[in-house]
């Protein structure tokens, strides 16, 4: 069977907001469940400008190492979070933390999660990952964290405990770019 | 197998907004473990009665040329992807944005158009939207610079390997050699961004429609095949 050559991505523009906007999206659970925190931050241009007109989207296994499944109960844990930026490059979504997986071959996957960075200007969409600052056993084990260059790379996906949760700003470019991860 | 990059790079020169956006350090290894071999299941619940035909949205009718257009989506592989989540957005026939930031005074807002769409593909990965032709418009990018008519597709499949937001064009559009977010795309790959005329599937009452096929790259596992725990 001869297979059909890929689309090609393009941006999403300036006007996603039209067609992207879930008014639930940044609740990947009710803010109401036990063990529910925020994670959130900004995201910044090269210059060090907020990017007004991004979105991020986030995806994650539960506290138990699973995703949810066609027929889950959709109102309860959605593994999905979406969340337009505001005017200071602000975005914030409430979830739970995830368990870490088993990676294939051998190892453990640090608790993380996906993270997928859309805006006017970003061709394709950038794929990088959130991992917790206080996981640091986790962490040092972590195969993809192990694999970056160095510490100040690894430093870029990790998200500061702080009040509630966790803070994670995203940098497009510059001296603090985060590393982004080609799939 | 995926073909070698069908993708746009992030740095574009052409393309203004990618100076200061696009990252300058190479992308890093992600190899697909769980995280990226599943994906989110965003059902039914998000498409209202309405969300696939742009036309009866407002209660009265929007200006300009009634198009279907649809397709199917499938994977890298073929298969087709049925019940996954497709949100559209465009400009309105004048080629103005139901959006805050779309200022542009000469090109009238449609009360009876918002130029937002959603729909679930069906078991056979089938798509169908019924919408108005979006109207090229200005984008001061460089001197003259014209977006030609597109609708942005948003596009999610099975796996998070296959989340896919991009643009369809429509065929014989004189801007096309002209645009240079298309231009980014490399130059064998472009043709797939442009939908077909399709006669055979227009409503002789009521709309010409156009047909385009998206293809995600394959979601590595079968959902049975996934490790579950």
């Amino acid at each position: 069977m001869s297979t059909p050559p890929l689309t090609p991505a393009q941006t999403v523009g300036r006007f996603l907001s039209l067609g992207l906007t879930w008014p639930d999206g940044p609740h990947v659970v009710d803010p109401a469940t036990t063990g529910a925190i925020r994670i959130g931050g900004r995201l910044f241009d090269g210059q060090g400008h907020s990017v007004s007109d991004g979105l991020i989207e986030t995806w994650q296994a539960d506290p138990h190492g699973r995703f949810p499944r066609a027929g889950d109960d959709a109102t309860a844990f959605g593994g999905f979070g979406r969340c337009l930026t505001d005017a200071s490059g602000r975005w914030e979504i409430v979830t739970l933390k995830p368990a870490p997986l088993p990676a294939a071959g051998e190892g453990t996957e640090a608790p993380h999660l996906d993270v997928s960075v859309f805006a006017r200007g970003l061709l394709h969409r950038l794929v990088t990952r959130i991992y917790f600052g206080d996981e640091t056993a986790a962490n040092a084990a972590d195969p993809v964290l192990v694999a970056l260059p160095d510490d100040a790379a690894r430093a870029t996906l990790l998200a500061a405990p702080v009040d509630g949760g966790y803070a994670f700003d995203i940098h497009l470019q510059g001296h603090q770019e985060t590393v982004f991860f080609a799939l | 197998m995926d073909d070698a990059g069908p993708h746009p790079p992030y740095h574009w020169p052409d393309y203004g907004s990618t100076r200061w956006r696009a990252p300058r350090r190479p992308l890093m290894a992600l190899p697909e473990n769980l995280t990226e071999v599943d994906g989110p299941v965003l059902g039914a619940e998000r498409v209202g009665e309405y969300d696939h035909d742009l036309t009866l949205q407002y209660g009265g009718e929007p200006l300009g040329q009634r198009i279907i257009v649809h397709g199917r989506v499938v994977d890298g592989d073929g298969r087709p992807i049925p019940d996954t989540l497709i949100e559209m957005w465009q400009a309105n026939a004048s080629g103005r944005y139901h959006h805050s930031g779309d200022e542009r005074d000469s090109a009238p807002l449609d009360p009876y158009f918002s130029g937002a769409g959603r729909t679930m593909t069906n078991a056979n990965g089938r798509y169908r939207f019924v919408t108005i032709k979006p109207g090229a418009y200005p984008w001061k990018n460089h001197r003259n610079a014209w977006r030609p008519a597109h609708i942005h597709f948003s596009v999610f499949g099975r796996a998070f390997t296959q989340r896919l937001v991009t643009q369809m064009y429509f065929p014989d559009d004189p801007l096309l050699p002209f645009d240079p977010i298309l231009a980014s795309v490399p130059e064998a790959a472009r043709p797939r961004l442009v939908a077909s005329f399709d006669l055979d599937a227009s409503d002789s009452d009521l709309a010409l429609a156009f047909r385009w096929d998206i293809v995600l790259r394959g979601s590595g596992a079968t959902p049975t095949e996934r490790l579950a725990p």
